[in-house]
């Protein structure tokens, strides 16, 4: 009894991973019909800002609340840029081509993230932008100078792990006779729940939530309503970026090694869950990643734990063949 | 008259091909060799993904999966039966038999799981189908991974080297042949209307589900080939040669060469492996260019280098051009 609660508590703290990230993959399916594979790397990214901020911050060695609190707000910013550029500048053009265009561009900004990051930095060659530059007999302009300065020396971090400093320290608890639950993971737990509650009101409470769901349902109609349907599809990719923030710092929180490829798995993952509690529907969403979480943890935790990365595809595959709507999602009837 | 053609279109090509490829074998240098076995294993995965991707209009991310199944039955078969001789052969032509019928082995079991990969299909349409085989191929690997018999992770080493430049060009022979034989006949033009408009091809009596699992079926059998030819020129087989990575690297060959396009697929294929091969040196760059050259082209170019045309139809064209005075 005391080994299954552990796994519920594991399985819960891994799934509201799971359901920060699925809730990016259904807001941006929800507006533009794209899955947006490059997500699960935008985390990734946003792991590595929250690394070099903390860096520079010194967390490591003197680690406060109001330093992790800037880390957290510098990671999310930064996600959001990213979000908003990836969309502005590899999306948008393609807006009106086959949607299998848009997917394959997807698909090349993932790698293009994955493996830009694994690329030895200029610092680790010994040499600078400015004089690589120099080298391919082209000028610095100013304002290049000014962004390469501004990015951390060690950047591309390379292949090689990091590991995340700890903003505070580690507290365990145990309960219920035997079960293990840190600080860490209660932390996590309401920060997950808080952002997917602010999120929740967002959607359905403000004016930008109403513009969203009507994008979703047409965004030709609600372009003709006077909804700025570009705009409202950038800001649905900066909140899902925004959110992949979070859920990449309290992954890193507990689970401090972060690598270039750190973002593919619980990608893949968070799409499975997307599917599974409907895609394009935010309660689906955080369901979906919860039940994925608690299926991973029970399969590892009582048959063999490789098996641990299959069953989110089993699962995607009896769900597409079972209930292709997922969960909570409504049939849809395609029409000529 | 007829029946005759139709058997040499399809038998042809080999019986040009095989005294070429045999000469072929004989003039080029060990490493020159390697390069060729590598590139006409890419052109076998191309050209039979681009009937998935190309001919139905379908997107299937999991290519390596079916490779894997392929390399690893035949690689059962070879180790299994390396001490074994067809009574009344010479070793060579034992050993012949033997690799071919590994590699049939190989291509039946891949097409057995493009069977399975297929029948979702019977309910799933574009991305949805997409991330289908992208999850059916992380569980074959979890599978392999988890599988005594197969290995596990450090897979089987030791393989017969048994390909050489000739089984190699024959398997893409027998791939453009197969493919371009299907995109003139009735069951091709049956793909070409589901990538057209599904819908209008379900309207006009077309079986677009049946269609459908035919090409995974039929791409997924090639695959095998391609997989069983790979591991036994390398002599090994391990589950990471099947990952995620190799079945974009495919798509990225179809995309470039134009999806719908043999000849695209063939020349994206050999110029992207030759590429591959020369910046091995710089091997962390290459899939850096890759993803840009990927991003790239569907912004300026997604119809890639042919879009759906063959320089087979050009070349004809052109010389009655020039047969007619020179001017177009």
């Amino acid at each position: 009894m005391t080994e299954f609660l552990q796994h519920v508590v594991n399985g819960v703290s891994l799934g509201t991973i799971y359901a920060l990230i699925a809730l990016g993959y259904t807001m941006v399916y929800g507006v533009l019909k794209l899955i947006n594979f490059a997500h699960g790397d935008v985390y990734m990214a946003a792991a590595f800002a929250g690394f070099y901020i903390a860096t520079a911050l010194d967390v490591r060695d003197h680690p406060t609340i109001g330093k992790a609190v800037v880390v957290f707000l510098g990671a999310m910013a930064v996600a959001g840029a990213m979000g908003w550029a990836i969309e502005r500048f590899a999306y948008r053009p393609l807006r009106n081509r086959p949607r299998l265009a848009t997917l394959i561009t997807a698909i090349g900004i993932s790698f293009l993230l994955e493996y830009g990051f694994q690329l030895p930095s200029l610092q680790a060659q010994g040499r600078t932008f400015e004089e690589v530059l120099r080298g391919w007999g082209w000028g610095v302009p100013g304002w290049l100078d000014a962004l390469v300065g501004a990015l951390p020396s060690t950047f591309p971090p390379g292949p090689t792990p990091r590991f995340f400093p700890e903003p505070f320290t580690r507290v365990d608890w145990t309960v219920f006779g035997g079960v293990h639950v840190s600080n860490y993971d209660v932390v996590s737990f309401l920060v997950a729940v808080g952002f997917m509650l602010g999120l929740q009101w967002i959607v359905y409470r403000t004016r930008f939530g109403t513009a969203m769901r009507a994008v979703s349902f047409d965004p030709r109609v609600a372009g003709l309503m006077g909804i700025p349907v570009n705009r409202v599809i950038s800001a649905t990719f900066v909140l899902g970026s925004v959110l992949a923030a979070v859920a990449a710092l309290l992954v890193a929180g507990s689970r401090p090694r972060i690598d270039p490829i750190m973002g593919l798995m619980p990608g893949l993952k968070a799409f499975v869950a997307a599917v599974f509690g409907g895609i394009g529907n935010v309660p689906g969403a955080m369901l979906g990643g919860i039940a994925l979480g608690l299926a991973e943890e029970m399969v590892a935790g009582y048959t063999v734990s490789s098996f641990r990365d299959g069953i989110a595809f089993a699962m995607l595959i009896l769900v597409l063949i079972l209930r292709p709507e997922g969960l909570l999602g409504r049939v849809t009837v395609e029409k000529v | 008259m007829r029946p005759v053609r139709l058997v040499l279109r399809s038998v042809a090509p080999f019986l040009v091909a095989l005294p070429i490829l045999w000469f072929v074998q004989g003039a080029l240098p060990s490493y020159h060799s390697f390069v060729f076995i590598n590139i006409a294993v890419n052109v076998i995965l191309a050209v039979s993904l681009n009937v998935v991707n190309g001919f139905t209009g379908q997107f299937s991310i999991g290519h390596a999966a079916f490779m894997a199944v392929g390399a690893y039955t035949a690689a059962l078969v070879t180790t299994g039966m390396e001490a074994f001789q067809v009574v009344g052969l010479p070793p060579a032509a034992s050993d012949a038999l033997i690799f071919f019928v590994a590699l049939l082995a190989g291509m039946a079991m891949a097409s057995l799981a493009g069977l399975l990969v297929g029948i979702p299909s019977l309910r799933l349409r574009g991305d949805y189908l997409a991330i289908v085989t992208l999850g059916f191929g992380e569980i074959i690997r979890v599978v392999i991974e988890n599988t005594r018999v197969l290995g596990q992770a450090t897979g089987i080493s030791g393989l017969p080297a048994y390909t050489n430049v000739v089984w190699a060009g024959m398997g893409v022979v027998a791939t453009v042949v197969m493919a371009r034989r299907l995109l003139l006949s009735t069951q091709g033009r049956a793909l070409l209307a589901i990538r057209e408009d599904e819908v209008a091809a379900e309207a006009m009596g077309v079986d677009t589900v049946g269609w459908k699992v035919r090409a995974f079926v039929i791409s997924a059998a090639f695959a095998g080939l391609a997989g069983a030819l790979l591991v036994h020129k390398i002599q090994l087989v391990t589950p990471r040669m099947f990952t995620f990575v190799k079945s974009m690297e495919v798509v990225v060959m179809v995309v470039l060469g134009g999806m719908g396009s043999i000849t695209g697929s063939v020349v994206a294929a050999t110029l992207l492996t030759v590429a591959l091969e020369s910046l091995q040196a710089a091997d962390q760059y290459r899939m850096v260019i890759f993803s840009l050259l990927l991003i790239v082209l569907m912004l300026t170019r997604p119809s890639g280098l042919f879009g759906t045309r063959e320089i087979w139809d050009a070349v004809p064209r052109w010389l009655r051009r020039r047969a007619d005075g020179g001017t177009p």
